[in-house]
């Protein structure tokens, strides 16, 4: 008998329906496609049409189908039955939860807002969530942007309008150089992984600076194993080459920058400001007149060189700066751990790629002072950088630094170079300031959130000058805390320092685990109590989709829906999805329902949000008669606007036909359902680079609402804002700094980028080793660990050794350590790595997980061998015997400095589990 | 390779069962005298209870015994199919031989002969199942068919009563089995797969290609199924004991003793000790290339 | 039977690029959703949420790191799945026909209606490429998408498999290896693909794209200080750089 290949179905149709939404397992926001088989979700993959992932998919995403199918699922309103943190809740109903939330916040609104601290994690949906905050009226709000990269968005709009973050990228198609600085999957994941493609398939070349080198580093052409917190050293050595060569972009510098502005050098208040004209303006000299001229007067010439009465331009501090000795690339060499002459090269390979091979595209355009050009000239040289620069205490600085180069070389907003995707560009001065004024019963005076420009908008309490927030944002300490920090809100509220609150209001954030420093710490905040045996934070309210480590220490658990079932907005005033051609949009929508059983169900969390906004009375959310404005967040999206017909959306506005522009239209989200899900508007060819000073891309921007009239401006060589906060440290402003942080800010906030040893060096002593977390592309923090096809990848983390240490420790494999940082010690499984820096050791961040919670099994890999490095990591600097607690954080921004951490590793015997082990949580009330 | 007591259990049980209803066929032809009556169904029933037993052990290593019936299709291109085919017609034609020897009526020597070939035939076609694997080169080898027809001609002639003529292959075996050690522990590095030809990264590597990390924390199939890692003392102690139990105390069991149901009875549990012993290291030790990809080895 | 047919006029397979893959994982999962609902039986889990989670995948990605003697240590991520051999072992072990290569386009494929667990197939291939599924006790393997490349109901652009659709770098590339028109024969000739384990004699049908060599930076020629800026000063040092504007 001959053998018969058996029929085949090759077309099957691979389910009934597809719905298109947005991804959610990350900060990238990719669109995909969810098919459903008999109304369940059967297949999830990436949409081709969406402008964030043009159809790829990340791990994460293509098993978004277990995220919601997992059994660790919340089922109802929870109020908590046992102590804090054992776990033992009673299911209540929705209406019970929303009335104990009323009877909770209601009278604190009334009596004192700032009692309730709201503070959300990776919220998708923070313009919203901040506005609620702000119609409480409480200055407590911010989302988890403090612990996570605060300096290097801060330094990115302080010096460029926008920021590597999310709010601009490398012109992937062009650019033929692109450096890469500790990154190791960031929130743009799949753009940055489809670019890097484009130029592995172009065979441009890319290069990974980076202690470690796996994943995006793995495939770079040549690898810089820097040492981690000295990439400033690097960076200003390259731009030390760069100068001493003459090898800088002076055209750029000369019409874009502030280089050309001058420098007040009379003593005084005024010192190291810019000279200003009566109007506020930038002065800088005409090199056609040589006398002074605003820096935006049509057809001016600025002159980098000029001098004018003994005031020097920026381009002449900054080189007579950075041309010091002390940048060459022999004295940075071995604080780095990188050779001079691999610096040397990189500085030259950088040269030639920018200068010797420009690029040009055949563009007209015209800027702001009214010169036409022939063309748009590129530099095809772009960087990228993340968490491993900002994540040190001296990160602001090295971003600022990073952006220098940048400018040096002509390399932003220029083809081939790195590009701001709309609304971005937008200086730090066009964006607000914090606002922290409140008053019982009233909202509060503005958003939160901002950009200070000197001590004059630090939130301090006018009376006694103390911390008007909880979290002590923007004050002395960490003055351009842009973003708060989310990192101090535990320890201060338990400490009642800078006062006590009542309601701690946490919307996904796992604080009470890996979001943490010093988790156990952390824990025992949570559950403290005082005198009379009331717990010191008497109320925590919390909403999560899952039974996470955090929920055992809610109060009140508010259990949201998963991506799937429910709306949410990816708008243009959060964090953008656009790319630097298109402005875009998106939003979620229940592409399935949530069943829950015979369980009370969960809700939308910002639709309960806007339940209780009308509960409550906030103004916005209720109508002149106090009744509910919207019915529940999709509403919301359709109805709120921010500013006359600008509202959360830009597409489908007024009678669907406007864009950016236009009146509620309550078809809006129908209409992005059937677009896709998703709505884009393409940036006018002409206005494509160049932005910040293109009248093309200025005159879209108003169009489309990101802004109501042009605002040109200059990059920011030299930070202003910053040079404020060092003259009040040098006595000049009503508002003085505390004794103990003057000389602080006088070195730190130089306006000029600087580079200094991070603080966790100081107690370097005994302690040789840094110690570093990376995330696995696979898994997003703690919460892919429910997810039954991402445990089977990342079940349990090593600690990465170099072959340094595995050596001289005789290490072999299926070994443990002991690894002791200055705060903490942990035992835990080792692996040996050789393509690491020699000094550093690393793991996988957030695998490790709490015994009972995510409905693993008690024996769970997550819970045995897994293990979290925030053990060894506190939010406090060890003491220096000043009597002072100094916060491990950057002194700018706050930004929590993870990667500072210091540690040594010795041989242990293993341990049954890694250590420290915790008790388990005992959720079974919940399942 | 995973020493699964299944396949352990079939190759051993089957080889002895096959040995035995094989040398009871060719008995005749070797000119022993057949046996009849009573011992002869007690032997000729042990041979099939113990082919027998290996068959139903055979199944318990089948995701779908159900669909047995199926391995009977691809005898042209398959081992483990011939091996169906080749089964079965030694179950058939030693049927006969049995019943006839059994009732007292021998049937021609040539009968026994064909049977008798059949069913060590069987044994070599389920030899070939192994050798015929490259991927195992510890396997891929004639040593594996001969030490299968070692195994079964030596289990078969103890068991039929052979007494001290059993002596001869035991001792075979027994030299077999030390040769087939020592040719197996090269033939990995022999057949010359290496992490850096199955990876393709040798000679970018230059010097040193290892496993750094495993696709999955988890384990799967693969790991349990092809890796197996077996402790070199461990393995030291269980090829005496192989080679001992399996052939050489028989060997002098049988010589030594008178021959009868002691010797034979004890000769044949050492034997089949020796044999579990060694089926359980011709697995154990079996390295799968495979396990180059997870940087076992 | 299942003796292997003559050499197929047409070998589609993939070609993975070594030197792009980031070893991100997202063929992988998107492997496991689409052939976890797609043909034959699902892929399952054991043990899920236990101490020993273990399922079936088709696809799997490795990471491996090279010590070259005079240069940085570097990780490789390599992912691994069925390559489609011409000549496959797998199939001609098969006792029951169950595993078989189809003639028109060389595919390699088990037939798990027919298939009865007996494992032979995995031991046969030296790439790890079948996993047998613990529940429904047949042999899985990469089907090389065989329901989505020829779906009509499907868009033409995505009549690829699931892995290469969502491969986020683009590290993964489907197409026809007998044609050396295709992009995929040009892809291998240029970057010289090869094969996995040629001495087994497998003739796979899919290829691997090499690592660029690394770390050239070296090369790179230091650049020329304009001049000697101690005793020229700053001053001097600007006349020369704006000079030059
Ligand atoms: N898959 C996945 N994606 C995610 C997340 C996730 O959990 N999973 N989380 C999201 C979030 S919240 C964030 S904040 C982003 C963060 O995205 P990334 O910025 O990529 O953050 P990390 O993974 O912390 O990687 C930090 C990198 O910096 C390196 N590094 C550390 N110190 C230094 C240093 O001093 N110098 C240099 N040059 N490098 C250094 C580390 O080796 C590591 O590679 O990712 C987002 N995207
Ligand atoms: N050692 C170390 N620690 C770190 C870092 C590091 O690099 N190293 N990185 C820090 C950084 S940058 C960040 S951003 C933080 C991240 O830390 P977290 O923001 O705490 O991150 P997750 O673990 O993702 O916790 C989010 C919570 O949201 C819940 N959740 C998921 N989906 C939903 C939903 O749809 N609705 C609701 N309501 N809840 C949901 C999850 O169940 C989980 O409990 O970690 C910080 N911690
Ligand atoms: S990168 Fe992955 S997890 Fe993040 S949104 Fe995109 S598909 Fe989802
Ligand atoms: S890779 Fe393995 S399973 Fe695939 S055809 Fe080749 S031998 Fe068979
Ligand atoms: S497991 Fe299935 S496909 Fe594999 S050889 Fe056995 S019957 Fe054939
Ligand atoms: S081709 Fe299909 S079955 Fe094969 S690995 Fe890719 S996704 Fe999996
Ligand atoms: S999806 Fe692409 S880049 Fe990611 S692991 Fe797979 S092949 Fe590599
Ligand atoms: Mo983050």
């Amino acid at each position: 008998m001959s053998f018969q290949e058996p029929e085949l179905d090759r077309s099957p149709r691979v389910s009934d329906e597809v719905r298109k939404t947005t991804c959610y397992m990350c900060a990238c926001r990719c669109g995909i496609d969810v098919h459903l088989k008999s109304g369940r979700v059967s297949y999830i993959e990436g949409n081709r049409d969406h402008p964030v992932n043009k159809g790829v998919l990340c791990a994460k995403g293509a098993s978004g189908i277990r995220q919601v199918t997992a059994p660790s699922r919340l089922k109802a309103p929870l109020r908590r039955v046992g102590p804090r943190g054992s776990g033992a809740f009673e299911e209540i109903s929705w209406d019970e939860a929303l009335g104990l939330a009323v009877q909770w916040l209601g009278p604190l609104r009334a009596r004192a807002p700032e009692k309730l601290a709201f503070f959300t994690g990776r919220d998708q949906s923070q313009s919203f969530t901040s506005l609620w905050a702000q119609a409480f009226g409480t200055p407590n709000y911010a989302a988890h942007g403090g612990f996570c990269s605060v300096n290097m968005a801060a330094a990115g709009i302080y010096t460029l309008g926008g920021s590597f973050w999310e709010f601009g990228q490398p012109d992937w198609d062009r650019t033929r150089l692109f450096i890469l600085f500790g990154v190791a999957e960031d929130h743009d994941s799949n753009p940055i992984k489809i670019g890097i493609g484009k130029l592995k398939a172009r065979g441009a070349r890319i290069i990974g600076v980076n202690p470690i080198r796996t994943g995006y580093n793995a495939v770079a052409d040549d690898w810089f194993a820097i040492t981690p917190g000295t990439d400033g050293l690097l960076i200003l050595a390259l731009i030390h080459e760069l100068l001493a060569a003459g090898r800088i972009d002076l055209d750029y510098l000369a019409r874009w920058t502030n280089a050309p502005c001058l420098v007040d050098e009379t003593e005084g208040e005024e010192k190291g400001l810019l000279l200003r004209d009566d109007l506020g303006r930038p002065l800088v000299i005409d090199k056609a007149t040589g006398e002074p001229a605003p820096y935006d007067r049509q057809g001016l010439r600025p002159d980098l060189g000029a001098t004018w009465k003994g005031c020097r331009t920026v381009f002449q501090h900054l080189a007579e700066r950075y041309l010091a000795p002390e940048y060459a690339p022999e004295a940075v060499a071995e604080r780095c751990g990188i050779a001079a002459a691999r610096i040397r090269a990189l500085a030259g390979l950088i040269a030639r790629t920018a200068f010797d091979e420009p690029l040009v595209i055949d563009q007209p355009w015209t800027d702001f002072r009214g010169e036409r050009h022939a063309a748009m000239i590129g530099r095809p040289v772009s960087f990228h950088a993340m968490r491993g620069i900002s994540a040190h205490s001296n990160g602001f600085q090295t971003a600022r630094a990073l952006h220098l180069l940048q400018i040096l070389i002509g390399s932003v907003e220029v083809p081939g170079g790195f590009r701001f995707k709309p609304p971005y560009p937008k200086p730090a001065h066009a964006h607000p300031v914090p606002h922290s004024y409140f008053m019982p019963g009233r909202p509060l005076d503005g958003p939160h959130l901002g950009f200070p420009q000197g001590p004059e908008h630090l939130a301090l309490k006018l009376d006694d000058q103390s911390p008007a927030r909880i979290d002590k944002g923007f004050t002395w300490e960490n003055p351009l805390s842009a973003h708060g920090l989310m990192q101090m809100v535990i320890p201060n509220a338990h400490a009642g320092d800078p006062y006590r609150i009542d309601t701690l209001m946490l919307y996904m954030a796992n604080m009470s685990w890996n979001s943490s420093m010093n988790t156990g710490a952390v824990m025992e905040m949570l559950t403290a109590r005082d005198e009379a045996g009331d717990y010191t934070i008497p109320r925590i309210i919390y909403s999560d989709a899952y039974a996470s480590e955090m929920v055992a220490y809610a109060d009140l658990v508010l259990p949201d829906t998963t991506y799937l079932e429910r709306h949410d907005c990816i708008s243009l005033l959060d964090r953008p999805i656009s790319d630097p051609d298109h402005a875009a949009d998106a939003i979620r929508w229940p592409v399935v329902t949530a069943e829950r059983g015979a369980h009370a169900g969960v809700r939308p969390f910002q639709s309960v949000l806007v339940d209780l906004a009308g509960r409550l009375g906030l103004p916005g959310f209720v109508t002149a008669e106090g009744r509910p404005r919207y019915a529940d967040y999709a509403d919301y999206i359709t109805g709120h606007e921010r500013r006359p017909g600008v509202g959360p959306l830009i597409g489908f506005r007024g009678d669907g036909s406007q864009t950016g522009r236009g009146a509620p239209n309550p078809d809006q989200i129908a209409r992005y359902i059937a677009n896709g899900g998703f709505f884009t508007a393409d940036v006018p060819a002409e206005a494509r680079f160049f932005k910040p000073w293109n009248r093309a891309y200025q005159d879209w921007a108003v169009t489309m609402g990101f802004y109501d009239q042009p605002q040109p401006y200059l990059f920011q060589i030299y930070c202003e804002p910053m040079r404020r906060f060092q003259l009040a440290a040098e006595g000049y402003h009503e508002r003085q700094p505390p004794e103990h942080l003057r000389a602080r800010i006088r070195a730190t906030m130089d306006p000029l980028p600087i580079w200094y040893p991070p603080f966790g060096d100081a107690a370097a002593a005994g302690y040789p080793l840094h110690a570093l977390t990376q995330r696995p592309m696979a898994m997003y923090h703690s919460w892919g660990s429910q997810n039954e096809w991402l445990r089977q990848i990342h079940g349990h983390n090593p600690l990465y050794l170099p072959t340094a240490v595995w050596q001289a420790e005789g290490f072999r494999d299926g070994d443990w350590a002991r690894v002791t940082s200055p705060s903490g010690s942990i035992t835990v499984p080792v692996a040996h790595m050789a393509a690491l820096n020699d000094h550093t050791v690393w793991t996988w961040n957030a695998i490790g997980k709490r015994k009972g919670t995510w409905a693993l099994a008690p024996d769970a890999p997550e819970a045995t061998k897994g293990f979290l490095l925030n053990h060894l990591i506190h939010e406090l600097l060890p003491e220096r015997g000043d009597g002072l607690r100094w916060s491990n954080a950057d002194p700018i921004t706050g930004q929590a400095a993870w990667f500072d951490l210091r540690v040594r590793v010795e041989r242990a015997a293993p341990p049954g589990e890694s250590e420290p082990a915790f008790p388990p949580i005992d959720f079974r009330g919940l399942q | 390779m995973h020493p699964a007591p299944s396949v352990i259990l079939f190759t051993v049980l089957s080889g002895a069962g096959f040995g035995l209803l094989g040398l009871l066929g060719l008995g005749p032809a070797l000119g022993a005298a057949p046996s009849g009556g009573l011992a002869a169904l007690l032997l000729w029933g042990l041979g099939y209870a113990l082919a027998g037993a290996g068959l139903i052990a055979s199944g318990f290593h089948l995701g779908r015994p159900e669909r047995a019936l199926r391995a009977f299709s691809q005898w042209r291109s398959s081992w483990l199919s011939r091996e169906a085919w080749a089964t079965v017609a030694a179950l058939l034609a030693s049927a006969p031989v049995a019943l006839a020897s059994i009732l007292g009526r021998p049937l021609p020597v040539a009968a026994g002969l064909v049977s008798g070939l059949i069913c060590l035939a069987t044994v070599l076609v389920t030899a070939m199942i192994y050798a015929q694997l490259k991927t195992v080169p510890r396997w891929h080898h004639w040593t594996v068919p001969a030490l299968f027809a070692g195994f079964a001609l030596t289990g078969g002639a103890i068991l039929a009563g052979f007494g001290p003529f059993a002596a001869l292959p035991a001792l075979a075996l027994g030299a077999l089995m030390i040769l087939a050690f020592r040719i197996g522990d090269g033939r990995f590095a022999a057949a010359g797969s290496t992490l850096a030809t199955a990876t393709g990264l040798g000679p970018a590597a230059g010097g040193g290609l290892r496993s750094f990390a495993p696709p999955h924390t988890g384990s799967n199939y693969l790991m349990r199924e092809m890796i197996h890692v077996v402790g070199r003392r461990h393995a030291r102690r269980l090829r005496r004991i192989a080679v001992l139990a399996g052939a050489v105390l028989p060997a002098l069991i049988l010589a030594a003793l008178p021959a009868g149901i002691l010797a034979t009875a004890l000769a044949a549990i050492l034997h089949l000790a020796g044999a579990l012993a060694q089926r359980w290291l011709f697995f154990a030790e079996a390295e799968h290339v495979v396990g180059l990809y997870y940087g076992a080895r | 039977m299942t003796s292997l047919p003559p050499p197929p006029a047409k070998k589609l397979g993939l070609v993975i690029d070594l030197d792009t893959c980031v070893g991100c994982q997202a063929c992988v999962t998107a492997c496991k959703g689409w052939n976890d609902q797609g043909h034959g039986a699902p892929l399952s889990d054991q043990d899920a949420r236990g101490a020993d989670p273990s399922g079936t995948f088709l696809n799997r990605v490795h990471s491996y790191e090279v010590t070259p003697p005079d240069a940085a240590a570097r990780i490789v991520h390599f992912p691994r799945s069925c390559l489609h051999c011409d000549n496959a072992p797998c199939v001609t072990v098969c006792p029951t026909g169950a595993s078989y290569k189809r003639a028109a386009d060389g595919i390699v494929l088990v037939n798990e209606d027919a298939c009865i667990g007996c494992g032979l197939c995995a031991w046969a291939c030296p790439y790890g490429a079948r996993e047998l599924d613990a529940a429904a006790g047949v042999m899985k393997k990469c089907t090389l998408c065989v329901d989505r490349i020829d779906n009509a109901t499907l868009a033409e652009q995505d009549r690829v498999p699931a892995c290469v659709r969502t491969c986020p770098t683009g590290a993964r590339h489907f197409g026809d290896l007998a044609d050396p028109e295709s992009a995929v024969s040009r892809l291998v000739a240029e970057r010289g693909g090869y094969e996995l384990m040629p001495e087994q004699g497998t003739r796979p049908t899919n290829r691997y794209l090499p690592p660029r060599p690394r770390d050239r930076i070296d090369d790179e020629a230091p650049l020329a200080p304009l001049l000697d800026i101690r005793p020229a000063g700053l001053a001097g040092w600007l006349d020369r750089v704006l000079g030059r504007l």
